[in-house]
C-alpha cells in the first residue's frame, strides 16, 4: 500500500525518514537521552499505577491551584530545555575564533537561538508567570475558583501543546532559523521552505489561544469574584498588576494571532502580504508583531512588579509604601506600553518625527517604573527587613533591574540606537531586564509561595546558593556583552575573526556556566526541601507573618479555599484580620459550590497538537480529520450541562477539624 | 467531628467581630460570563482591526492587476449586506420571543436567522468563486490578499456562527430555555451582532470606498 508514492505523500505530507536527525550526533545523542528518561518516567508511572492519579486529581482538574502548579511546573521544564540551548550558544561563542568553527554548524546553531527566545519567553515567561497568577489571585481576592474554571483547565493544555510542538521540532525536523520574531522575508516560503517556521506559528498559534482565554478568564475573576467589601483600592498589589497584565494580554495577543495567520497564509496559500512583489509590505509585519511584542514585554513584567511589591511589604514588617502610586504607575504603564512599539526598530527609516516621538514615549516609561522603585525603598525604610531568600531575589532585582533600565533609556535615544541596534548591547541590556526584572522575580515568587503550595518551605541555604550563583553568573554573562555590544559586536553570529574579542566571550561562558550551577541549586533545593519537608512544615498557613488573604488559609489550601467567604477591610486583608482579633470559625459549615473536573480540555489540546502537526507536515486529511474532531468534542462537550457539584458539609467540617488539631498540635 | 459542629465556637469573643470578617451564609458571585464573552469580542475586533489596518496599508498595491472599481459588484455586495443586516433583526426578534418565554418562536427566528446567514455565506462563497475564475485570486496582489483575508475572515465568522446556532437550537429544543440556555443564546446574539457591526465596517471600507477611482 505504501509502494503508492502519491498515497504515501497525501498521508505523510513532506514527513520523511529523513526528518529524522540521525547523521546530528548532538541531537541524535539528545534524543536517546529524553527517549530513555521518558521511557523510565513513564515505566515508573505505570509501574506505581499513579495514571489515574494524575488523571482525576490533576490533568483533568479544574482547581485553579492544581493548574497553576502545572503550568510552574511546565515553566521549570521548559527552562531547562531553553537554558541548553542558551549553554550551547555561550560555548560556541567562546570557542568559534578563526580557524576553529566551534562544534554548532550554522544552520543548527540558528535554530538554537530561534528557539532560545521563543521558548524562554512563550514557554518559560509566559507559564511560570500565568502559574503564580492563576494560583495566587484567587487565594488573593478570597474566591473559590477563577471565573471560568473548565476553560483555564483547557488554557493549560493549549499551552503544553504548544510547547509540545517546539519539543518535536527538535527530533521530527527543525525548528525556525529565522530569530524569534520570525521577520519576513526570511521567514517567506522562498527563504525558509521547510518546516521550522511552520513549528513555530503552529505553536504559537496554539499556545496563543491558551493565554489569550486565560487572560479573559483572569479579567473576569478579578472583576467579578472579589470578596465583599474589596473594592478596587483594597484589592492586593500582586491582584493589581495580574488585572493590568491580563489587560494586556487580551489587548496584544490577538495582533499576535493576526500577524502570524497572515504570515502563514503567505506561506500556505502564496498571498502577498510580506512578500518582495506584488505589493506585500514586510515592514508591516515588524509592525504588527511589535504591536504585540512590546505589551508583552510588560505583561511578563508588571506581574513581577506585583511579586516585589508583596515580597517587600512582607519582609520589612511595614505597609507597602505608597499603594496607590504603585496601582497608577502599574495602570500608567499598561497604557504607555501600547505606545512605544517603533523603538525596536528604529532603523527603519521612518523619520525624524515618528522616531522622536517614540523616542520620548519610551523613555516616559521610565518615570513611573522609578516611582515603584522609590516605593520599594521607601517600604524598606525604617522596616524590620528580613532577609530571606525571597528578599535577597528582590534586593538583587533593584540593583540589577536599574542598570538594565538605564540601559534601556539609552537605547531609546534614536541616534545612540542607530549605533547600538541589532548588537550584543540590545541583548545584554534585554537579559539584564529580563533576567534580572523577570526571572529574579519568579524566584522570589515560587519562594515565596511555595509553602502556601505544598505546605513546606523552600530549604533556604540551597535557595541562597541558587540566588548568589544566578546573581553573579548573571553579571559575569552579561556585562561583557554590553562592552562587546559598543566594541560593535552584531548579534546571532556563530563565528568570529578577531581574536581580541574572545576573553569577553570566555568570561560569559563562565557566567552561563556559574548560572547553570544556579540552576542545578534551585533542583537541589526542591529535592533537599522535599526530604526535609517535615522540619520544614507550615503547619500555621502563615509562614511568613503574611499581609494578604492567601495566608489566612491552610497551606496548602483546602480544594475550597476558604471555609467562609472572608470579608474585606483594607487592601493588606489578612493583617487586618490578625491585628483585629479574628477568631477561625470552627463550625456553622455549610456545603460549598465548586465546579466540576472535565478531561475535554486536555482532549482538545491533544487533538489541536496533532492538528498543529498535521498543518507543519503538510498531511492534509489528518488535518482536517483532526479539525473536524475538535469541532465535534468542543460542541459535545457544551452538551454537558452538569458542570458542578457541592462538597457537603461534613467534608468540610471535617476538612476544617483537621486544621484545628493541626494548629492545636503546633502552636 | 460532631463535637466541632455541636460546640459553640471556642472562646469566641463575639459573634460581631467574626461577622466583621467572614460572611456565615453562602456567597454567589457575579456570574462573569457575559462579561468574559464581552471581552472575547473585543479580542476578536482586535484581529478584524489588524486585518483593516493590513488593508488600509495594501488596499491600493493593485501589483499591475485590477482594482476594487473594476472588481466590486455592488448590487450583489448590497444584496449580501441586507441579508446579513435582515438576520440581525430576526435573531433580535428571537431574542424578544425568548423574553417571553415562548420556545417555538425562538427555534423559528433563529432558523429564519440561521438561513438568511447562509444566503449570505453563499452569496459570498459565489462572488469569491468568481473573482477567482476571472485571475483575480488572493496570490495576484497584496490588494487581493487583503482583501479576500479581511472578507473571508469575516465570512469564516459567520460559518462558525451558524454552526454554533445550530448547535444552540439542538439544545434549546431539548432542554427548552432554562438560565444556561438563555446566557448562551444572549452570547450568541453579542456574537452576530458584532459580525454585523464589522461588515458595516467591511463594506463602507473595503466595498464602497474600494470603488472609488
Amino acid at each position: 500500500m505504501f509502494d503508492n508514492p502519491d498515497l504515501t505523500k497525501l498521508i505523510f505530507g513532506r514527513l520523511t525518514w529523513e526528518a529524522i536527525p540521525f547523521h546530528e550526533p548532538i541531537l541524535l545523542a539528545t534524543f536517546i537521552a529524553v527517549a530513555i528518561g521518558g521511557m523510565a518516567i513513564l515505566g515508573a508511572l505505570t509501574y506505581y499505577r499513579a495514571w489515574g492519579y494524575l488523571w482525576r486529581e490533576w490533568f483533568t482538574s479544574i482547581d485553579h491551584k492544581k493548574i497553576g502548579i502545572m503550568y510552574v511546573i511546565l515553566g521549570l521544564v521548559m527552562l531547562l530545555r531553553g537554558f541548553s540551548d542558551a549553554i550551547m550558544m555561550r560555548l560556541q561563542q567562546a570557542v568559534a575564533f578563526g580557524d576553529n568553527l566551534g562544534y554548532l554548524p550554522p544552520h543548527h546553531y540558528d535554530q538554537i537561538f530561534t528557539a532560545h527566545g521563543v521558548i524562554m519567553i512563550f514557554f518559560v515567561a509566559m507559564p511560570l508567570v500565568t502559574g503564580l497568577m492563576n494560583y495566587v489571585v484567587p487565594l488573593q481576592i478570597g474566591a473559590r475558583d477563577v471565573a471560568f474554571p473548565f476553560l483555564n483547565n483547557f488554557s493549560f493544555w493549549m499551552t503544553t501543546s504548544g510547547a509540545a510542538l517546539v519539543m518535536m521540532s527538535l527530533f521530527v525536523g527543525e525548528f525556525a532559523r529565522t530569530g524569534w520574531l520570525a521577520y519576513p522575508p526570511l521567514s517567506g516560503i522562498a527563504y525558509s521552505p521547510d518546516v521550522g517556521v511552520d513549528y513555530y506559528i503552529w505553536s504559537l498559534q496554539i499556545a496563543g489561544i491558551g493565554t489569550l482565554l486565560s487572560g479573559i478568564n483572569l479579567i473576569a475573576t478579578i472583576v467579578k469574584m472579589r470578596a465583599p467589601g474589596m473594592g478596587l483600592m483594597k484589592m492586593p498589589v500582586f491582584t493589581w498588576t495580574a488585572l493590568c497584565t491580563n489587560v494586556l494580554i487580551v489587548a496584544a495577543f490577538p495582533v499576535l494571532t493576526a500577524v502570524l495567520a497572515l504570515l502563514s497564509l503567505d506561506r500556505y496559500a502564496g498571498t502577498n502580504f510580506f512578500s518582495n512583489d506584488f505589493g506585500g509590505n514586510a515592514m508591516m509585519y515588524v509592525n504588527l508583531i511589535w504591536i504585540w511584542g512590546h505589551p508583552e514585554v510588560y505583561i511578563l513584567v508588571l506581574p513581577v512588579f506585583g511579586i516585589f511589591s508583596e515580597v517587600v511589604a512582607t519582609f520589612s514588617r511595614k505597609k507597602l509604601f505608597g499603594y496607590a502610586s504603585m496601582v497608577y504607575a502599574t495602570v500608567v504603564i499598561t497604557i504607555l506600553s501600547y505606545l512605544v512599539w517603533l523603538h525596536h526598530f528604529f532603523t527603519m527609516g521612518s523619520g525624524a518625527s515618528v522616531n522622536s516621538f517614540f523616542g520620548i514615549t519610551t523613555m516616559i516609561i521610565s518615570i513611573p517604573t522609578g516611582a515603584k522603585i522609590f516605593n520599594w525603598l521607601f517600604t524598606m525604610y525604617r522596616g524590620r527587613i528580613k532577609f530571606e531568600v525571597p528578599m535577597l531575589w528582590t534586593i538583587g532585582f533593584m540593583v540589577t533591574f536599574v542598570i538594565g533600565g538605564m540601559t534601556g533609556v539609552l537605547l531609546a535615544v534614536p541616534p545612540a540606537d542607530f549605533v547600538l541596534h541589532n548588537s550584543l548591547f540590545l541583548i545584554a541590556h534585554f537579559h539584564n531586564v529580563i533576567i534580572g526584572g523577570v526571572l529574579f522575580g519568579l524566584m522570589a515568587g515560587i519562594t515565596y509561595w511555595f509553602p502556601k503550595a505544598f505546605g513546606y518551605k523552600l530549604d533556604p541555604f540551597w535557595g541562597k546558593c541558587s540566588f548568589w550563583f544566578w546573581l553573579i553568573g548573571f553579571y559575569l554573562a552579561f556585562m561583557p556583552l554590553y562592552v562587546l555590544g559598543l566594541m560593535g559586536v552584531t548579534r546571532r553570529l556563530s563565528h568570529f575573526e578577531d581574536p581580541s574579542l574572545q576573553i569577553w566571550f570566555q568570561i560569559a561562558a563562565f557566567g552561563a556556566f556559574l548560572i547553570a550551577l544556579g540552576i542545578l541549586s534551585f533542583l537541589i533545593q526542591l529535592v533537599v526541601s522535599f526530604r526535609r519537608r517535615e522540619s520544614l512544615r507550615d503547619t500555621t498557613g502563615d509562614p511568613w507573618n503574611g499581609r494578604t488573604l492567601e495566608w489566612s488559609t491552610a497551606s496548602p489550601p483546602p480544594a475550597y479555599n476558604f471555609a467562609f467567604t472572608p470579608r474585606v477591610h483594607d487592601s493588606d486583608a489578612w493583617w487586618d484580620m490578625k491585628k483585629h482579633g479574628y477568631v477561625r470559625p470552627q463550625a456553622g459549615f455549610i456545603p460549598i459550590h465548586m465546579p466540576r473536573n472535565t478531561g475535554a480540555g486536555i482532549v482538545l489540546a491533544a487533538l489541536s497538537t496533532v492538528c498543529g502537526f498535521a498543518l507543519i507536515w503538510h498531511m492534509w486529511p489528518l488535518a482536517a480529520l483532526s479539525f473536524a474532531a475538535l469541532l465535534a468534542v468542543a460542541i459535545g462537550h457544551t452538551f454537558n450541562y452538569q458542570r458542578d457539584y457541592h462538597i457537603p458539609a461534613d467534608e468540610v467540617v471535617r476538612v476544617e477539624g483537621e486544621r484545628t488539631r493541626l494548629l492545636a498540635n503546633h502552636v | 467531628m460532631s463535637e466541632i459542629t455541636a460546640s459553640a465556637p471556642a472562646g469566641a469573643p463575639g459573634a460581631s467581630a467574626s461577622a466583621r470578617f467572614y460572611l456565615r451564609e453562602e456567597h454567589h458571585p457575579e456570574n462573569g460570563t457575559l462579561l468574559g464573552f464581552w471581552l472575547y469580542l473585543m479580542s476578536d475586533c482586535l484581529v478584524f482591526a489588524c486585518l483593516f489596518a493590513v488593508y488600509a496599508v495594501l488596499g491600493r498595491s493593485y501589483a499591475a492587476g485590477p482594482s476594487g472599481a473594476d472588481l466590486f459588484d455592488l448590487p450583489l455586495v448590497a444584496v449580501n449586506t441586507s441579508m446579513l443586516l435582515l438576520s440581525s433583526i430576526t435573531y433580535g426578534f428571537a431574542m424578544l420571543e425568548m423574553q417571553r418565554n415562548r420556545l417555538r418562536p425562538v427555534l423559528a427566528w433563529l432558523a429564519v436567522t440561521g438561513l438568511l446567514g447562509a444566503v449570505f455565506i453563499g452569496l459570498e462563497l459565489y462572488e469569491f468563486a468568481h473573482l477567482i475564475h476571472e485571475g483575480a485570486g488572493p496570490q495576484r496582489s497584496a490588494f487581493l490578499s487583503s482583501f479576500f483575508t479581511l472578507v473571508g475572515t469575516h465570512g469564516l465568522h459567520v460559518t462558525f456562527g451558524i454552526v454554533w446556532l445550530v448547535t444552540l437550537m439542538v439544545q434549546v429544543s431539548r432542554r427548552g430555555l432554562g438560565p444556561e440556555n438563555r446566557r448562551r443564546l444572549m452570547c450568541l446574539s453579542m456574537f452576530w451582532h458584532f459580525l454585523d457591526v464589522v461588515w458595516i465596517g467591511v463594506f463602507t471600507f473595503v466595498y464602497l470606498m474600494g470603488s472609488l477611482p
